[in-house]
């Protein structure tokens, strides 16, 4: 997928949970919903991303929390 | 399925704590107060006779055939208009009413054509009851003088309303008509110009139905007692013998409605007396426009090919089946179990959505289902989840008439949900405040007898700042309800959010020019919302489909929890859902995070009770949402997809993206009535059914499950659960149902909130809001009454952030989208009826400032250029938009509102961002380029269509 869509998409989620007062709280959001929420080929390309490039395009606090994400599974191959 | 007519009691129900008992022709009978004698005969089998009253609208006391005898009062009171009193002695019959009687109808008749057996109310005619009913031999004042009816005096039949007809010459002038337009509908379009003898019904300034204020919502052709107002369908076929109870297919008020039938062919559909949605009342849509369903354009053969240039081949069900399954499975061994996947439809039952999210978790092996509620309400489900802890509005629609202020938010009930925008202009007339926070101004800013308190005219995409605007007042100018707080809510949560608005930067004057809203307008409506009593607030997609759209939804949430507006009647959170079963849809398990009841894929508890059910193993990981989809069709690693009734070519943003991600799929399989714009980059076509066809339920806005009835066998052969189900099998993941009633026993056994539901309740109680088990057994109208879902209420942090999509000097112009009344969301459904004559084009509002400084006149085709593309539209000048925004709809293909629509969307949900686009808008005379290649296109897929008698001969 577009590396740009899915930075540009982490930021966003960064944006909303980087505003709470608690920022250990809210980077552990950042984590938790994109755990729930993306699909493992987007988490294994955001994950891949941050570390080829150290996070280039995103903000700290999401770096931060992809960081902390378990690698995805690997996408079975066949049904 | 014999004909059902509902019982009249002649004036409206009330409701008392304190009863009335009284004796009606001896009979001891005992009423609320405030019932009228007429109501307090009929509900105790009594009959009086009656023209100028019926139940839906207040008495009028003109007709004087109601009259009856009461012990001790002089004269002959009309029933209608006498209130029952304690120990009144009321006699309906008696030689002397007969004669009254009798004479009143003697005057009518004379002035009324007597062609009773070519009527078109022969059959069902409440003049010709009544005639009967009083004994009614002959008229001694003779047919001649001056009339009403004969040639000379009838004025011309209206036939200016493509559904029905005014003939004034059958008219006896009773206002049912004109106090249904008032009463029920609130248009106000009727009136009763002239007096005595020239005493006449007329539509707006005297002039044709049609062009006058009348929005066709058949209120007025409900209340007619004789043939002056007609459906033109029943003029055609006669009466109907049969009818069905079913649930309207169009918006998520979710209409009840009568099916009346003659054999496998529907006369009319006629609002449902007792829909608890509804109460009798409908819309242009769902009571006239259900013609599409046997449209020529309807196609009934299974249709298969190898690629979009090809030919369709009409094959069997069989072979299409086979072939659909063999292409999934050899998209999966080749480029793994989660390169398919599956869109459901808000257009389809409960039980269809149910059965493709199964199918793709337990035939693909994948979570990659997705619905169309994801650009539209997904951010609801989210928002409210988080905040309150169940993903569904928290009130019945009748909630709204205890309200004292009531705030609608980027919603535009009386065009996108009529039925209840009637009811909600209802409770305005009888006094509740307003609030509109609306960058438009939409109808009820200003309608007949409605004008808003205020109307927060915001910029496109600043909902949030003046969400915390109002919050920041409610916090600083202590209009916190703290006793709800306390006890309700999160102490925590509270405190950082309270913290948080309370901020100088949350100010309305220091949002005053993000917003565009003055300041003290803001603090206005802040305080009247906060001061109430009971204030709700109802919100739509202005309010979802943007960048912010979740942190919106959570903003309205902590409001009404900060003012303690939960948990009763009158207050609440109202997500107003666009399509009929949006709500069900979602309640289904159709997003790709979570399985039916909302509950996430990575709960192993939940997914074992599903696993132990389906018999199979199911993915703990989220799948593909549909824009995800796209994006991975467009980088190859999704290559199959299975569309049920959603057309999303049409209906998704960006729509040259959409489409170059379609033509990058191996085997796109579409199901649906038409061959629509997402069927055109299709290899296989399932036909579909509507609404008429199959049997199901659908959910609507308020959590209502309502029963969808079969009234026609499905045009295709199959109803789309069949389809579904037989899709499964073929794939070699068995499904064996006979009937839907047997999927929801299955919903019911697996999702706590469906534990008490099946069809037999169903049919009980007439309809069941969800939660519904073993603590709720009836169903629950209001939620979180007592505790929020969730334990406790959880206030949310949420804090402004500009859209990306900003105006400069190439794009000057914020674009905003919406709905119209006439049509219904992608238009398959309605451009194929007569509706198209009141909305027969998609155009592009724009102020009259901003149209003169482009040298714009009214009608002038416009180019209208964004970021992701260009189309042509004809330009409307109004005031409704503000200076800077113009707004259109996106009810038909080749106008293309979503070619200028861009990628930004909601960042929990992905919901797109339709409510801002910049744009530039600038005459043109020719369309654009998109449109050319979208007319080339079009025309060489309905060319590869086989010859209409070669489908149907498969």
């Amino acid at each position: 997928m577009d590396i740009q869509n899915l930075v540009k998409m982490a930021n966003s989620i960064g944006g909303f949970f980087g505003a709470w007062p608690d920022r250990k709280q809210g980077r552990d959001e950042i984590a938790s919903h994109l755990t729930r929420f993306w699909d493992p080929r987007m988490r294994a390309q955001i994950v891949a991303h941050v570390e080829t490039t150290g996070g280039e395009g995103l903000d700290t606090i999401v770096v931060e929390a992809i960081r902390q994400l378990e690698a995805p599974p690997v996408v079975q191959p066949t049904a | 399925m014999s004909l059902h007519r509902d019982h009249d009691y002649g004036t409206p129900a009330r409701v008392s704590e304190h009863w009335i008992d009284l004796t009606i022709d001896g009979l001891p009978v005992s009423v609320p107060e405030g019932t009228s004698v007429m109501r307090a005969a009929e509900e105790h089998g009594i009959r009086i006779p009656k023209l100028c009253a019926t139940d839906s609208i207040e008495p009028f006391g003109s007709c004087r055939l109601c009259l009856v005898e009461i012990e001790g009062r002089r004269g002959y009171p009309a029933s209608c208009t006498t209130l029952a009193e304690a120990g009144m002695e009321v006699r309906t019959q008696s030689s002397e009413l007969m004669e009254l009687r009798r004479n009143v109808m003697e005057l009518y008749i004379s002035d009324h054509p007597l062609d009773c057996l070519t009527c078109s109310a022969n059959g069902n005619c409440e003049l010709q009851d009544m005639a009967g009913v009083v004994g009614l031999r002959e008229v001694r004042y003779g047919m001649q003088g001056a009339n009403h009816f004969d040639a000379e005096s009838a004025r011309p039949k209206d036939t200016s309303n493509p559904y029905f007809t005014f003939d004034a010459a059958k008219c006896i002038v009773c206002s049912r008509c004109v106090r249904a337009c008032e009463e029920v509908q609130g248009t106000y379009a009727l009136t009763i110009s002239g007096r005595g003898f020239e005493s006449r019904v007329a539509a707006g300034q005297d002039e044709p139905f049609m062009t006058s204020e009348c929005v066709s919502c058949g209120a007025c052709v409900q209340a007619c007692p004789t043939a002056t107002l007609m459906e033109k369908s029943v003029i055609e076929m006669g009466q109907a013998e049969q009818s069905v109870v079913t649930t309207c297919a169009y918006c998520g008020v979710g209409c009840g409605f009568k099916a009346e039938t003659k054999g496998n062919q529907v006369v009319r559909m006629v609002p449902w007396k007792d829909g608890q949605a509804n109460h009798g009342h409908s819309c242009v849509k769902g009571r006239f426009a259900w013609g599409y369903a046997t449209h020529p354009d309807r196609i009934t053969t299974p249709m298969i090919r190898k690629s979009i240039q090809d030919p369709w081949q009409p094959v069997s069900w069989d072979e299409a089946l086979s072939y659909a399954a063999s292409e999934f499975k050899r998209i999966q061994a080749q480029y793994g179990r989660g390169a398919v996947g599956g869109i459901t439809s808000s257009r389809c039952t409960n039980e269809e959505t149910y059965l493709v999210q199964k199918l793709v978790r337990a035939a693909f092996g994948n979570n990659n289902v997705d619905t169309c509620a994801r650009v539209c309400h997904s951010p609801t489900g989210y928002g409210l989840k988080q905040t309150l802890g169940e993903s569904a509005g928290t009130q019945t629609f009748d909630s709204v008439l205890q309200a004292d202020v009531v705030m609608v938010i980027g919603a535009n009930p009386t065009d996108g949900h009529p039925v209840f925008g009637s009811q909600l202009k209802r409770r305005l007339r009888e006094g509740a405040r307003l609030i509109v926070v609306d960058p438009r101004g939409i109808d009820l800013v200003k309608s007949p007898h409605i004008r808003a308190d205020y109307h927060l005219k915001l910029l496109p995409g600043t909902n949030v700042a003046i969400l915390d605007a109002l919050a920041h007042v409610v916090v600083t100018e202590g209009l916190v309800d703290e006793t709800f707080v306390a006890e309700r809510c999160e102490a925590d949560s509270f405190a950082a959010w309270r913290d948080f608005v309370a901020l100088p930067e949350n100010s309305p004057e220091s949002l005053e020019a993000t917003i565009g809203v003055p300041a003290e307008q803001v603090r206005g409506a802040a305080r009247l919302f906060a001061e109430a009593g009971n204030a709700a607030i109802y919100y739509g997609l202005g309010v979802t489909e943007h960048s912010q759209g979740s942190t919106a939804v959570m903003g309205i949430a902590n409001l009404a929890m900060a003012t303690g507006n939960i948990g009763r009647l009158g207050v609440g959170v109202n997500p107003l859902r666009g399509q009929n079963n949006v709500q069900g849809s979602c309640d289904m398990g159709s997003f790709p995070h979570e399985l039916p009841g909302y509950r996430h894929v990575s709960d192993a508890a939940t997914r074992t009770l599903f696993e132990g059910e389906w018999g199979v193993q199911i993915d703990p990981e989220p799948g593909l949402r549909i824009p995800n989809m796209f994006e991975a069709a467009l980088d190859g690693s999704f290559k199959g997809l299975y569309c049920e009734g959603e057309d999303i070519v049409q209906s998704d943003p960006n729509t040259q993206h959409v489409q170059a991600a379609l033509s990058a799929m191996e085997c796109l399989v579409v199901q649906d009535i038409f061959l629509n714009e997402t069927a055109k980059f299709a290899h296989v076509f399932l036909p579909g059914s509507s609404f008429l066809e199959k049997d199901g339920t659908f959910t609507n806005a308020e959590r209502r499950i309502s029963m969808v009835r079969k009234v026609m066998p499905p045009l295709g052969g199959k109803a789309d659960w069949e389809v579904t189900v037989a899709l499964a099998n073929a794939l070699g993941y068995p499904m064996d149902y006979g009937h839907p009633s047997e999927i929801m026993d299955e919903i019911a056994r697996l999702t706590p909130t469906f534990h008490g539901v099946s069809y037999d309740r169903i049919e009980q109680l007439g309809s069941i809001q969800w939660p519904c088990n073993e603590a709720q057994p009836d169903g629950t109208p209001i939620m979180h009454v007592d505790a929020f879902v969730r334990g406790k209420g959880r206030f949310m942090v949420t804090r402004y952030i500009p859209t990306d999509e900003r105006v400069n000097q190439r794009f000057p112009l914020l674009l905003t989208t919406g709905r119209i009344l006439s049509q219904y969301n992608v238009g398959a459904q309605t451009r194929r009826t007569p509706n198209v004559e009141w909305h027969g084009e998609d155009r592009i509002e724009l102020h009259p400032h901003d149209a003169e400084e482009r040298g714009i006149r009214e009608g002038d085709w416009v180019g209208v250029a964004s970021r992701a593309g260009e189309t042509v539209l004809r330009a409307t000048i109004t005031e409704r938009v503000q200076p800077g925004v113009v707004y259109t709809t996106f009810h038909f293909p080749e106008s293309g509102a979503n070619v200028i629509t861009t990628d930004n969307s909601d960042w929990a949900t992905n919901c797109p961002e339709y409510k801002v686009t910049a744009v530039q808008v600038v005459q043109v005379d020719q369309p654009s380029e998109w449109q050319k290649r979208y007319r080339r296109f079009s025309k060489a897929q309905l060319d590869l269509l086989p010859r209409k008698g070669k489908r149907e001969a498969v």
